[in-house]
């Protein structure tokens, strides 16, 4: 991976920000706008649709929490990645990482239960196009927590020996902004009744 | 300063380390590696480029088979066979998002952006090189979609290219089962090539200038493809959240545009448009920086009023996301959102005008060469013009309630659009020919296809906005069958529109044999054969792997510092010390 020639163009910073950090950041404007559209559109609904509130009261508040919690906790640990990443100590990063990795695989099996529970009960993707938002929004968010979960992982691989390091900060900002959709999210979809 | 000497001292000719290991991969490059498997941001350029020249020529023959079918109803169109009504509808769906998705967009921003940004900021590459291979290769996922799509059970999608459900969502509507979800799933995948790209875009312009370069020493283009990819990022969101939402609407059965489940049809043309009316600006700011870039070298003449295109291009852009409603005036909005977007949208008209006569301004007084580059540029004034004044009538909630849905409107998005897209592009392709293959192409030839162009395409759509403007409704497959619109003469301009568009047809063909032609017989060109300042004219022709043999430049003016009074030659390009 890392021998491939990087150009001239990638080692300069007009700026003084690294561009990898730079290309993130670009990254989550796009995304911001991808999950404002969901979320706009569901936003819209729910003031069109009060009765909606009815099937709304289904969906496992206690769960969402924990999952918030969890999801937090996992940032905390991003955050300590970073640190430890400034310190140039590439196994602490590493470690840290793959924290960050669990608290994201358990946010994935605290939702799978909660949507296996919740499609036994006869909540489905059709049944209602309250759970159509429900099961769209955050599987597109579900989609994003997996995606960070391995590029987390290649990255944690690469820290271990030392290399890349200022990579743990740019998917550490990538790993926020998942974070933060769900901060939208579980009050929009499991507090809103 | 103490960093810019260390940078041009790192990277001076071949001592470099980035330098030698490109070197080191040179020779045992095999062809499907340099042409296909490509980092080099020129050669993904060209492959954005071929793959849209491609597909106009799916989009042209589109509309050579439904135009024929208008003129002619019920004939066998030579070439195609007789149009069925489902085929007609798959051809008009086919033919606007290929122009726009496949054609506009990888020509305009993506094939131009990636071969002039890191040329003409002075650097070797783009700042991730294998993410634009990536870019590139997911566009062309999508154009193999897209292509298989025609050919599926029921035949390419027919719901329009603005895909409005309940047509779209529905088989029993559309007719094309198959078709409809391998249209959408194209269209997401090639957003997420361009936004794969924008990112890189923006990023190479932000750190990877060359030193000495500064924010207002970036040429128009640059400005004009950064400013249009930021656009696109923040505009595309809601697309690509309604693609998915359309995409379960199609294939599951969820009913988020279907109002008998709870949801709202009228909900995806805002989240359509809500793209759709700054992606017109995303393809048109292209194509102004390419006019400028055109016009000031061959006025011998700086730009006039550099910051203040700048400015109004940012202006622009920013108004652009206040004005999608106005293609819902008649879908049941509040009329009082009606009246904020009348004003809106014709406010938008104030910023373009002021480019045109900034270009305008920067023509008076200037010693002209009309070469073939320029006349295209000149007469992207010129057409466009036509297509802004006419925007007017469809802006205004009032007139727009009769024309909505006319050929007028039509008329009118093809003058805008004609002239970003095909003029635009040829002006680009014309003026940059040299740099990309080190010849030039015939100038004589290159005029002949400039007026075979040019005037077939007045000749297509004046009739159409006559057309329109006496009702004559866009979507109908057999005029014959509405005597209304078969009054004396009404057929007469759909015949003389559709003879146009197939002479203009013709004329591509000298294009296209012009092209290739002067590509490897031409006559040799030099680095710098139009005397411009911008940097990408100070590589040879054409540039090498790493684009500047002699060390990267570093900058010590504006692009534009033509016919300078200090100075002997009429020329100052951006990297001379003196």
């Amino acid at each position: 991976m890392s021998s491939f020639p990087r150009p001239i163009a990638t080692t300069r910073s007009v700026t003084g920000i690294s561009t990898g950090k730079l290309a993130v950041w670009w990254l989550i404007a796009s995304e911001i706008v991808i999950f404002g559209g969901v979320l706009g559109s569901y936003v819209m609904h729910r003031i069109g649709h009060p009765e909606w509130a009815s099937q709304a009261e289904h969906t496992n508040t206690w769960a969402g929490a924990f999952n918030t919690f969890v999801l937090l906790t996992s940032s905390l640990m991003a955050v300590l990645a970073h640190q430890a990443a400034e310190h140039k100590d590439g196994k602490k990063a590493a470690k840290f990482l793959y924290f960050t990795i669990l608290g994201g695989l358990v946010f994935l099996v605290v939702k799978s239960f909660e949507w296996t529970n919740e499609i036994h009960h006869g909540f489905t993707l059709t049944s209602h196009t309250f759970w159509s938002f429900y099961y769209t929004a955050a599987g597109i968010h579900g989609l994003h927590v997996i995606i960070g979960l391995i590029i987390m992982a290649v990255i944690a691989q690469d820290a271990k020996k030392g290399i890349d390091l200022q990579r743990v900060e740019a998917v550490g900002l990538y790993w926020h902004f998942v974070d933060i959709v769900w901060i939208f999210l579980f009050p929009l979809l499991y507090i809103a009744k | 300063m103490s960093s810019t000497a260390t940078e041009t001292h790192g990277h001076g000719p071949g001592d470099g380390h980035a330098h030698d290991a490109h070197g080191h991969g040179h020779h045992e490059q095999n062809f499907f590696l340099k042409y296909f498997w490509s980092t080099d941001h020129k050669i993904i350029g060209f492959q954005y480029l071929f793959t849209g020249m491609f597909m106009a020529l799916i989009g042209g023959f589109a509309v050579y088979a439904f135009r024929m079918q208008i003129a002619f109803p019920g004939m066998s169109v030579p070439g195609y066979g007789r149009v069925t009504a489902t085929d007609y509808n798959a051809l008009v769906t086919t033919h606007g998002s290929v122009m726009i998705f496949w054609v506009a967009m990888p020509v305009l921003i993506a094939a131009l952006g990636n071969y002039l940004i890191p040329l003409m900021i002075g650097a070797d590459d783009m700042v991730f090189p294998r993410l634009n291979r990536l870019s590139y290769q997911l566009f062309l996922l999508s154009v193999i979609i897209l292509i298989c799509s025609f050919f599926v059970d029921g035949g390419a999608f027919g719901g329009a290219w603005t895909s409005y459900p309940p047509l779209s969502a529905k088989p029993e509507y559309n007719l094309t089962p198959l078709g409809a979800p391998l249209w959408l799933t194209a269209v997401a995948i090639e957003f997420a090539a361009f936004l794969l790209g924008g990112i890189n875009f923006v990023t190479t312009l932000m750190n990877s200038r060359a030193p000495g370069m500064k924010m207002f020493d970036v040429p128009i283009v640059v400005w004009m493809i950064i400013i249009a990819s930021i656009l696109f990022m923040a505009s595309v969101g809601p697309l690509v959240a309604g693609a998915v939402m359309l995409l379960f609407d199609q294939t599951v059965g969820t009913g988020f545009f279907d109002p008998k489940k709870g949801g709202d049809p009228v909900l995806w043309q805002h989240l359509f448009w809500f793209f759709g009316h700054p992606e017109v600006y995303v393809v048109l700011l292209p194509a102004m920086g390419i006019v400028a870039e055109i016009i000031t070298t061959f006025s011998r003449k700086k730009l006039f009023a550099y910051k203040t295109v700048i400015y109004t291009a940012v202006g622009t852009g920013a108004l652009s996301f206040f004005v999608w409603a106005h293609h819902q005036f008649i879908a049941g909005i509040d009329p009082r959102m009606a009246n904020i977007f009348s004003v809106t949208t014709l406010l938008i008209s104030i910023p373009v005008a002021e480019m045109m006569f900034v270009y305008i301004a920067t023509l008076f007084g200037g010693s002209i060469r009309l070469t073939t580059p320029m006349l295209w540029a000149l007469a992207f004034i010129g057409e466009f013009l036509l297509g802004g004044v006419t925007g007017i009538f469809l802006g205004a909630s009032g007139a727009d309630i009769y024309f909505h849905d006319t050929y007028f409107v039509l008329a009118h998005f093809h003058y805008t659009f004609f002239p970003i897209a095909f003029i635009g592009a040829f002006a680009a392709t014309t003026y940059w020919f040299p740099k990309m293959f080190g010849r030039f192409m015939n100038e004589t030839w290159g005029k002949v296809h400039f007026w075979g162009t040019i005037i077939p395409f007045n000749f297509i759509f004046i009739p159409l906005f006559l057309l329109g403007a006496r009702g004559d409704h866009r979507r109908i497959y057999d005029y014959t069958h509405f005597p209304d619109l078969m009054k004396p003469g009404m057929q007469d301009l759909r015949i003389l529109a559709t003879l146009s568009l197939v002479v203009l047809l013709a004329f591509q063909i000298v294009f296209l044999v012009n092209y290739f032609y002067s590509a490897f017989r031409g006559a040799k060109a030099g680095a710098n054969p139009w005397q411009a300042n911008t940097l990408e004219w100070q590589a040879p022709s054409p540039p090498p792997h790493g684009n500047f043999p002699d060390g990267l430049p570093n900058v010590y003016r504006g692009p534009y510092e033509f016919s300078h009074p200090d100075r002997q030659e009429d020329y100052w390009p951006q990297n001379s010390a003196s």
